[in-house]
């Protein structure tokens, strides 16, 4: 597909070692495995430094023993996306993450007009620290069918689906990804910038398997589009921004058939009357909850099409601080918080991204890393699990954030029953406190009244269902 | 104190911030500064009342009576945090070291714990924060100050920064 044309050709991996280094200890093991990243109990600092709340679990491990075209950035310097000088231009407060410097917000809207905004207007968000991934050749479809739970041999071309790559044997979450079948053989996938060193060592570890086994009949080509932006169109005003820019006038530039999970290779016209000399991904879809795009664009172009998405009054930029509180009242999962190697994805209530064709132990197509782990969870989940995923709502009060101790309110000395992932009081709420967290087996259903410990007190909280917010997905009318 | 000391003290204490950089004060040793009620005491009363603060973002300011202050988070803590939706006040009695919680603060990224600049024993917290927790955003330096303590030894503020050093620490970040 041409819209994806590689800018960097392959990878130059040097002495990738195994992953099997970073096997998570105990899938649905201790509480300490599913906290492990965040790095203070309650996530809460003094007031020194108030910069950005959660600890930033995305830091990159110096030396993976992978090297990739773009990582030549001195160790401990953060590295820019393609929009940095315009981040500054905006005042945004620069914060590192995941190896990059990235926007927590801008100096025109708080973090709640700026939450806010995206769910009344639209807002632009800078992804491109993220990983954006081609897979193709005869053997790509073979090789994300072995590493994902998807269906994807039933995935229409330029259609997506959210995934997970999984370790093998433990089905343990290496990441999670959207993933694109732009043709028969040709994959897009998008996974997180924290998760890039992980990423690359277990893709490069799982091509490598496959090619040996395989042989040249099934090649596969791996690209990343280091020099490509990624950005976030977000908001019900999405839409109505983007469409005067697409250039053409036949049916493919109407966005109105374009829907939630569809994407297109697209042109946009500029103010100055010139077209994007590359053609743009344009994929309906977005990680806040609300109808919008994310949008591939190649380098030369990134400046100028961003700059005039924002020349609407209906769109501003927002950066990560409204980008956490919007997934998160989405009921979406935050990897390396919310997710991580300890979990598969039944324990963290993730089981329908598994393909319904890939579910009986007795089907040829149910086999993918971890399948002999992850089917029997999703069968009989009461007898495998020892911990869910679920959200819940806290008392007025303190916010219960990440690291927060769920314990057992029915019990004198307070048992231990699980721990929160990701918390804070919800914009879109008036500022009720919402939380997810894994809790033991058995203790997940609605309803069930649980204390969370935040600054030594108890607090009341109930597991709730999720997401808080009403996803806004742009879909197909029904028939 | 007397009356008379309560007369000029405002008076004393405008001219000092107009015009003398406040480290000047801070050289004034405790040993001349008490027991209170002293002539001593008087005279240099003014140096009691100079605001101080600390480096991890909090103020504490000594009321006229020489012994209770007022506890709060600086213009720059609560710029930085942005939004405050929820206020936790320390209940009356409690007993706080310096460098210990007197409180948090909770805007929708993160939650900040206030710490005491002193040593003392809680007063009260301030009620209006219970409600209105954004009135930190509106005054953080004046009436939605944090917490009010009996402070142990007044002595203790010497040790901490005045404005121009405070500012100084903020510069730098």
């Amino acid at each position: 597909m041409a819209a994806v044309r590689p800018l960097r050709r392959g990878l130059h991996l040097l002495g990738s070692r195994s992953i099997a280094q970073s096997a998570p200890v105990g899938i649905n093991g201790t509480w300490t495995a599913v906290s492990r990243q965040s790095t203070s109990p309650q996530a809460r600092r003094s007031l020194r430094s108030p910069v950005a709340g959660r600890p930033v679990a995305a830091t990159l491990p110096v030396n993976n023993g992978v090297r990739y075209a773009s990582s030549s950035a001195p160790a401990g310097s953060l590295r820019k996306t393609q929009l940095y000088d315009l981040h500054i231009a905006k005042g945004a407060k620069m914060v590192p993450f995941a190896g990059f410097s990235m926007p927590l917000q801008y100096s025109d809207l708080s973090h709640v007009e700026s939450h806010k905004w995206t769910r009344e207007k639209a807002s632009l968000f800078d992804v491109s620290h993220m990983v954006q991934h081609r897979l193709s050749g005869p053997g790509a479809l073979e090789l994300l069918m072995k590493v994902t739970p998807s269906s994807l041999d039933k995935l229409q071309n330029n259609t997506s689906t959210l995934s997970c790559l999984l370790e093998p044997g433990t089905g343990g979450i290496v990441d999670d990804t959207v993933i694109t079948r732009l043709s028969e053989d040709t994959f897009y996938f998008v996974t997180n910038a924290g998760r890039r060193d992980e990423d690359l060592a277990f893709l490069t570890a799982e091509i490598d398997a496959f090619k040996a086994a395989h042989g040249a009949e099934k090649d596969i080509t791996w690209e990343i589009f280091n020099d490509r932006a990624l950005i976030a169109l977000q908001g019900p005003q999405a839409s109505a921004a983007l469409q005067p820019l697409i250039h053409g006038s036949g049916p493919s530039s109407d966005l109105s058939t374009l829907y939630f999970g569809n994407c297109r290779s697209l042109h946009l016209t500029l103010p100055d009357g010139s077209t994007t000399s590359e053609p743009l991904l344009i994929s309906r879809t977005g990680y806040t909850g609300e109808d919008g795009f994310e949008i591939s664009i190649p380098a030369s172009s990134a400046s100028a099409v961003t700059n005039t998405l924002l020349a609407n009054p209906t769109v501003r930029l927002a950066g990560l601080a409204a980008r956490d509180s919007l997934r998160l009242e989405a009921g979406m999962c935050l990897y390396g918080h919310d997710i991580s190697t300890a979990q598969t994805p039944p324990s963290a209530a993730l089981g329908w991204i598994i393909g319904k064709d890939r579910r009986d132990p007795a089907s040829p197509n149910s086999t993918f890393n971890g399948s002999s782990t992850i089917l029997p969870q999703l069968s009989s989940p009461a007898k495998t699990l020892s911990q869910r995923r679920v959200g819940f709502t806290i008392e007025k009060g303190s916010p219960a954030r990440e690291g927060a101790i769920i314990v057992d309110v029915n019990d004198e000395s307070n048992t231990q029953i699980g721990v929160i992932t990701s918390g804070l009081p919800s914009p879109s709420l008036d500022g009720t406190n919402i939380a997810m967290g894994y809790i033991k087996q058995g203790l997940h259903k609605k309803g069930t009244e649980v204390g969370v410990l935040v600054r030594k007190k108890v607090r009341q909280a109930t597991v709730v269902g999720m997401p808080w917010v009403e996803s806004k997905f742009y879909r197909p009318p029904k028939a | 104190m007397s009356a008379a000391a309560r007369v000029f003290r405002p008076f004393t204490s405008r001219a000092l911030s107009q015009k003398l950089p406040l480290s000047s004060v801070r050289r004034v040793s405790p040993a001349t500064g008490f027991p209170r009620g002293s002539i001593r005491a008087f005279s240099q009363s003014p140096f009691l009342e100079v605001k101080k603060y600390t480096e991890s973002h909090e103020w504490i300011e000594l009321a006229d009576d020489g012994k209770t202050a007022k506890i709060g988070i600086t213009e720059y803590a609560a710029k930085s945090l942005g939004d405050v939706v929820y206020v936790e006040l320390p209940t009356p009695e409690l007993e706080v070291g310096a460098g210990e919680p007197v409180g948090a603060v909770e805007s929708v990224k993160s939650a900040s714990d206030v710490l005491s600049p002193v040593s003392g024993k809680v007063v009260q917290g301030n009620s209006i924060l219970e409600d209105k927790a954004k009135f930190i955003n509106e005054s953080p330096e004046g009436d939605a100050w944090i917490a009010e303590i009996e402070v142990s030894d007044p002595t203790e503020l010497e040790e901490l920064l005045d404005a121009a050093a405070y500012k100084e620490t903020i510069d730098e970040e």
